[in-house]
């Protein structure tokens, strides 16, 4: 026992004294790039820690990063954390020790950064945040955020309802199929939905309930609303599987959607689009995830020590029926 | 032996023998219960329990409880059968994953989609892979002597990966009328994933029952050391179990994917196992092992659907779903405990407390464990 014990001891010194001399002498290896602004080859690295690659929106996310990097001339160091915390902070700590110039990320979850944030803010190296935000007290740790504002996203939703029953004083019945309870784009699409059209008191949310993201889950309630409410006018779905679920559940309940009651999601995935020309979905608010140009340019302002706003939204639009077709070819989620 | 008269909840006054007799029934307070569920919808919803004819298939609540409690219902079918082993199969929720990314994977890829033999050959893969899943499982748990819960641990976290490699991470989608049968269609105006559901169960209840089958099962799981010294081979029967069990989770999993005609790795199937342990709690089958019930295990499976469609057609507030849902739970199980209504029933009597009540109960359930 002794002995193993011992040799496990000696193996942990020597993996530290290792450790250490890479830490230390960071230029002597030369693979990982080199010092200061700019690697070797003088274009500036970015490392990008990205979330996993759980949905379409997420792969475009990916695929939008990648090219976007090529095109600016921008090295990309990419990780992918399969939806796991320990794994980014991991990959932000190699991004640090390898002495990125610009470290970029989608946090899997709000909290918990402070520590690597620090460690990147000690070793001179900016942070961008990418779609998704950290509740970190301490706003030095990162210098921008660069995604979709959700309640805008709501709000957009909200708008289109408001102006498609323009001038008419007929109650509106709405049900609404919320996202995972408690996520940010839930209660944000929710909030900002409900803000606009508290407005006016003819749209009546009368049933409201999550249907977690997800095609199975938006098709089971939507049946069960479809049975306890006579009248629906309007679903707002906070995504585009819900929205698709629950036109089976619609239609199998010998009813026309897009007609009868009528469709507005979130998103803006290719299946959404393909619904949408087929008049079952009347509008889709996009959610973009092609924020790779915007990203690259924010990377290369914040490198040379420019000022950026701290919070930069991303390009999105508001997809109607008669804009589908057109818009369908070019999606690429 | 006593005498069932003897026992303590039968020396009420003034009920009748077939009443006392009905109370007694195994399936009496887990069907009472989903009968409550039911009936507090009406209170709530008038036309919960009304059922129409509509595209020439029958609609309403009833069949939308029934529709979406059939892949629980066949999780639950063959979690009961790995719990009367004193077993526990936590992959089924991956397996479900599985085997829809598996099918709706072949037929997106398949030439012609919508054709029969496509479809087929889906299911033949995807019932394939489960049985390999479920010879693993039972190959740790009986040969290896791993401990059922670590064992089908493994898959239950590596299942979902598994899943994941299979769809590339996204959603596959498919439009194939064929296979949207299985979990969405309709055949002699019902859905057919509840007829599906209905045939493996009758199917399963006889070869348990009308063979010696479920008393081995049972056997195994009450006392493994006195059936093996009877001569019962016991790794061959848990090896089946869990087949069985991984099987059911197979032909779930292609009714959830099918009913939304696409496959989601992440989310298809999520926490099934533990809401199939629960309905077979519900069901009267004890974690213990031994003895089991098919029946309700169905009634539990039906109870916690009921609560769904309960939750979404109430209204209930998404913040407060899961904690009404809990205390639902909550008082199920205590209505099925003889030791809690026991102490209930003696605290509302008035005269003196019957000592003999709560371990005549006792008494009648090992009377029952133990013919």
């Amino acid at each position: 026992m002794a002995h193993r014990a011992l040799r496990v001891i000696t193996a942990a010194v020597l993996a530290a004294g290792v450790l250490t001399a890479c830490t230390t002498e960071p230029a002597a290896t030369g693979t990982t790039g080199g010092t200061g602004k700019g690697s070797s080859d003088g274009k500036l690295v970015l490392g990008f820690a990205q979330v996993g690659a759980e949905s379409g929106w997420r792969t475009a996310n990916t695929k939008s990063v990648r090219e976007a990097a090529d095109k600016a001339g921008i090295t990309l160091k990419f990780s992918d954390a399969q939806q796991k915390q320990e794994n980014q902070i991991k990959a932000i700590r190699t991004f640090i020790q390898q002495k990125v110039d610009v470290i970029a990320f989608s946090p899997v979850v709000e909290s918990g950064w402070d520590t690597v944030l620090k460690e990147a803010k000690n070793a001179g190296i900016p942070v961008i945040l990418t779609d998704r935000a950290v509740d970190s007290q301490d706003t030095s740790l990162y210098q921008t955020f660069l995604g979709s504002d959700f309640v805008k996203e709501g709000q957009e939703a909200g708008k289109w309802l408001v102006k498609e029953y323009e001038g008419t004083s007929d109650p509106v019945n709405v049900v609404e199929l919320q996202g995972t309870t408690g996520s940010a784009p839930a209660n944000d699409r929710k909030a900002g939905f409900a803000e606009v059209v508290k407005g006016e008191p003819k749209f009546k949310v009368v049933a409201s309930q999550t249907g977690d993201f997800t095609r199975a889950k938006g098709k089971e309630v939507m049946q069960a609303f479809l049975k306890s409410h006579e009248d629906i006018d309007v679903l707002y779905a906070h995504n585009d599987d819900m929205a698709l679920g629950a036109i089976q559940a619609i239609e199998e309940a010998g009813k026309k959607p897009g007609t009868d009651i009528k469709v507005i999601s979130v998103d803006g995935i290719k299946d959404a689009f393909v619904a949408m020309q087929e008049k079952k979905i009347n509008v889709v608010v996009e959610c973009n995830p092609l924020l790779g140009d915007q990203l690259m340019e924010l990377a290369k302002k914040v490198a040379a020590g420019e000022s950026v706003p701290r919070r930069v939204e991303v390009k999105e639009g508001v997809f109607t029926q008669d804009q589908a077709a057109a818009a369908l070819p070019g999606r690429q989620y | 032996m006593t005498p069932p008269d003897d026992t303590g909840t039968g020396k009420r006054p003034g009920r009748a023998p077939g009443t006392r007799r009905l109370i007694e029934h195994r399936l009496f307070w887990p069907a009472a219960v989903l009968a409550a569920l039911l009936l507090g919808n009406v209170v709530f919803t008038h036309d919960f329990l009304a059922v129409r004819v509509q595209n020439g298939h029958l609609y309403g609540s009833l069949i939308d409880i029934l529709q979406f409690g059939a892949p629980l219902i066949l999780v639950s079918l063959g979690m009961t059968l790995v719990i009367a082993t004193r077993g526990i199969d936590l992959s089924v929720g991956s397996t479900v994953a599985i085997a829809g990314a598996l099918a709706c994977e072949h037929i997106a890829t398949a030439k012609d989609p919508g054709s029969l033999s496509t479809v087929l050959s889906a299911v033949a893969l995807a019932v394939g892979v489960a049985a390999a899943i479920g010879l693993l499982n039972g190959f740790l748990v009986a040969r290896l002597g791993v401990q059922p819960i670590v064992a089908t641990l493994v898959l239950m976290v590596a299942g979902r990966g598994v899943a994941q490699l299979i769809t590339d991470g996204q959603i596959v989608s498919v439009s194939s009328s064929a296979y949207k049968m299985i979990g969405g269609g309709y055949w002699l105006t019902l859905p057919f994933a509840v007829l599906l559901a209905a045939a493996l169960v009758a199917v399963t209840s006889l070869v348990t029952r009308r063979t010696a089958l479920g008393l081995l099962i049972e056997s195994v799981g009450g006392n493994p050391v006195a059936s093996r010294l009877v001569g019962i081979r016991a790794a061959g029967l848990l090896i089946m179990v869990y087949v069985v069990s991984a099987v059911c989770a197979a032909v779930a999993g292609l009714m959830i994917s099918s009913n939304v005609s696409s496959a989601d790795g992440n989310n298809a199937g999520l926490w099934i196992e533990l809401d199939a342990i629960l309905a077979v709690v519900i069901g009267g089958t004890a974690l213990t092992g031994g003895r089991f019930s098919l029946g309700g295990t169905v009634l539990g499976a039906l109870i916690i659907q009921t609560l769904s469609t309960t939750i979404y057609t109430l209204g209930v507030p998404p913040e407060t779903t899961l904690v009404f849902k809990a205390l639902v739970v909550i008082v199920v199980c205590l209505v099925q405990s003889p030791a809690f209504r026991a102490r209930l029933s003696r605290r509302r009597r008035t005269a003196a407390p019957d000592p003999a009540s709560a371990a005549g109960d006792l008494t009648a359930r090992r009377q029952e464990v133990h013919p």
